[in-house]
């Protein structure tokens, strides 16, 4: 499909387009539908039209495969750690309130933090599977 | 000392992902170990603390119930946790020699993080006290077990783990649309909050639909007699580890959690008029005589077993549908018997695996007296599943007779009765074909002498089998222990 | 009679749906269809608390000025986690069908079944 003219111009001028509107709906999730799992499903929706116009090898070279294992196990990570901590802080397990000096600004902060882990683990599997499952196709 | 019960879902959620990135096979083992050892010891803890009848709560975020998740933690929701944290440390133990010779290399940690993702999500269900959160673990606990099962072998591991997963997941999406008729009919998530305010929207049709479904559901996943049929292919064709684990623990979770919707989240005097009982009682019969006729009609030994699991659930089943407080009693006390019963005989077949490369019957002759402690603790486990007096089993079975004698129904004491005696035909057709046959040319005389990995069993993996051995005469003998748990697990349910 | 057709229509339509994906989960033996089917069943479950949640006159639960009746949020956000669950049983049952049709070389059920029976 590289060689298809439309095709290769369009989705390189898409590409960061798109990315950009995952980044939007990932941290616009306190003020509007959005949030940690749509940023991430439209995020791989970006790698994954980048990989189809231009071939696995490409998507490859742009993000290897051991940075999304690791980005996988980083936003359960983060998403533990937020937890963890608030615990460290005196709450019980997940309560926001003692992140900051105010209950409001530590429910915001812990909510954000919280949906950028889901966001990164979503975009992260998202992306992997794709990519096992591409390379399962018998060589031609 | 409250965070202790959150502690018991943390350390997996937070030590999985890591367990996935280290690619070294010894210490994902060691990481794998620590976390059961450490959820055995906080269970062990949190028993000894609810055990006279008071209740560990924990708000989870801070959010007051019935606003936020509350797991209000009794005898019931400790004695299950330890009966999976338990046999996790258990079949840990024998995964250190197990596992690098069942799955391959590169597998092995992600084997591992599977493994703690799934002694989270059954711990998860054993602790809560929402419905929703308690099918967000239950898919959890799924998942991670259609993953583990997959990593079978045999090819046929992939279609056992394939029909798994689509019957499981039926299972568990009639459960969640039973939530959502109640959650209709109450407004309310909480356990504690729906039972309390039961009797304002006990009239609507729609309760008694919401029960039948979460019943439906529940009992597909906990293999309860005519929904049984993912579940022979599933535990023989699993690796060993996971078949010990499995038989252990998983179907162990779903009944409780059926006890806890017909005991816990329903009046009992709401169903007991419906036939229900009934229904549950001559399935739990038709379980135990179908499943024990099966098991005797296998020439493989872990389908064998995995057919036997299917009776005694079926004694499971016979025992809370006496409602009764005996009953009940006999019902939680046997989610711990069988749960050490069945996993001594996994070990013992996972030993056989690895000694013979082989779990058939016919090849397997005479191999007993090769290994004569090894066949030993099968021995004594395959007593405890017959109900010898002096191991485990007798004390299940001596608790559901008199219940069943108390209530007058004679059919069920024929029925357990029947029920052992075909267990003796089963059991009898493992020893006889391990001790009294002639030996057969098996692949153990294949190995080029001196290979010391093969020759002789490993001591990690005899020491599991003997701590499973040992557990079953010793909480036959002193029950005071578990019958202490499960009485007062059972007087709590009845009391709400 | 009318009424209670046209009022509860959403209900009617979701266990139209639940059905639908009910027997293609059960009579076809591909098993690609079969995940399909169960995919459309977990749907139509979403779909049904989702429309729990509608309060009448209610708008989108996002706070603003203008409004004073929201819809009920909370089966919203139940069902975000949902989907999640439902996308990751799919993506594993897609990767058991690949190994399957590589150790097998079908995918259909019954030559699969054909196949374990001769072993």
């Amino acid at each position: 499909m590289a060689n298809d003219l439309i095709l290769r111009v369009v989705t390189k001028w898409l590409s960061p387009i798109i990315i950009l509107f995952a980044l939007y709906v990932q941290f616009h999730g306190d003020y509007s539908p959005g949030g940690g799992f749509q940023a991430g499903v439209i995020f791989s929706s970006a790698i994954l039209l980048y990989s189809l116009t231009y071939g696995l090898d490409a998507a490859l070279q742009l993000i290897p495969e051991y940075i999304l294992r690791i980005g996988a196990s980083l936003g359960v990570l983060i998403y533990g750690g937020v937890g963890v901590a608030s615990m460290i802080l005196g709450g019980n397990f997940l309560n926001y309130s003692v992140l900051a000096s105010t209950p409001v600004a530590g429910q915001h902060l812990g909510i954000i933090i919280i949906e950028l882990g889901v966001g990164i683990t979503v975009a992260s599997v998202m992306v992997l599977l794709f990519f096992t499952f591409a390379r399962r196709v018998a060589p031609e | 000392m409250e965070q202790l019960t959150i502690l018991l879902i943390v350390i997996p959620l937070m030590v999985a992902p890591i367990t996935a990135l280290i690619p070294s096979e010894k210490v994902t083992w060691l990481l794998t170990l620590i976390v059961c050892l450490i959820s055995l010891a906080i269970s062990c803890y949190i028993l000894y603390e609810v055990i006279d009848g008071s209740h560990v709560i924990y708000e989870l975020g801070g959010w007051r119930p019935p606003w936020g998740i509350e797991y209000k933690i009794d005898s019931l929701n400790a004695f299950v946790a330890l009966i999976v944290s338990a046999m996790g440390c258990l079949s840990c133990l024998f995964a250190y020699r197990s596992v690098p010779d069942e799955i391959e290399e590169k597998m092995i940690p992600l084997f591992y993080a599977a493994f703690q993702l799934c002694l989270l999500g059954l711990l998860g269900i054993a602790l809560t006290g929402d419905i929703f959160n308690l099918f967000v673990f239950l898919e959890i606990s799924s998942l991670a077990t259609y993953a583990l099962i997959s990593m079978g072998k045999n090819r046929k591991a992939l279609t056992a783990a394939f029909s798994y997963l689509i019957l499981g997941t039926i299972g568990a999406t009639f459960f969640l649309i039973g939530v959502g008729f109640l959650f209709a009919a109450s407004g309310s998530l909480n356990t504690a909050d729906i039972a309390s305010r039961f009797d304002s929207f006990k009239d609507m049709q729609l309760v008694e639909t919401a029960l039948i479904f979460m019943v439906m559901g529940i009992a597909l996943k906990a293999a309860i007699f005519p929904l049984h049929s993912w579940l022979p292919n599933a535990y023989s064709q699993a690796p060993s580890t996971v078949g010990i684990f499995l038989s252990a623990t998983a179907t162990k979770v779903s009944i409780y959690v059926l006890l806890r919707i017909l005991y816990d989240l329903y009046p009992v005097d709401y169903w007991v008029n419906m036939l229900l009982p009934q229904i549950m009682l001559s399935l739990g019969c038709v379980a135990v005589i179908y499943g024990s006729y099966r098991a005797w009609q296998q020439t493989e030994m872990k389908r064998l077993l995995a057919f036997s699991s299917i009776a005694q659930i079926g004694y499971i089943v016979i025992g809370f549908s006496l409602v009764s407080q005996l009953g009940l009693t006999a019902a939680i006390l046997h989610l711990f018997n069988h749960a050490l019963i069945k996993s001594t005989l996994f070990i013992g077949a996972g030993i056989l695996l690895y000694r013979a490369n082989t779990t058939e019957l016919g090849s397997l002759r005479g191999l007993g007296r090769d290994m004569p402690w090894t066949f030993a603790a099968i021995t004594l486990a395959g007593l405890s599943l017959i109900g010898v007096p002096g191991t485990v089993g007798f004390v299940t079975k001596w608790y559901l007779l008199e219940a069943a004698v108390e209530k007058g129904m004679w059919i069920v004491v024929i029925t357990i009765v029947l029920g052992s005696v075909l267990a003796i035909g089963y059991v009898w057709k493992i020893v006889e074909n391990l001790y009294f046959r002639s030996k057969r040319k098996v692949h153990i005389q294949d190995v080029p002498s001196g290979d010391s990995a093969i020759a002789r069993t490993p001591k990690t993996m005899s020491a599991a089998l003997w701590i499973g051995a040992i557990l079953c005469i010793f909480f036959g003998l002193n029950t005071e222990l578990s019958f202490e748990a499960a009485s007062s697990a059972a007087t709590a349910l009845l009391k709400q | 009679m009318i009424e209670y057709i046209v009022g509860h229509i959403n209900y009617w339509l979701i266990v139209a749906i639940m059905m639908v994906g009910l027997y293609t989960l059960m009579s076809r033996s591909n098993l690609i269809k079969k995940l399909a089917g169960l995919s459309m069943f977990q749907t139509a479950v979403i779909l049904f608390y989702v429309s729990l949640g509608k309060v009448t006159g209610g708008t989108v639960p996002i706070i603003s000025e203008e409004y004073s009746v929201y819809s009920n949020p909370l089966p919203q956000v139940l069902m975000l986690t949902a989907i999640v669950v439902g996308v990751a049983t799919t993506a594993l049952g897609f990767a058991l069908v690949i190994r399957i049709k590589e150790a097998y070389n079908s995918v259909e059920e019954n030559e699969i079944s054909a196949m374990d029976e001769k072993e």
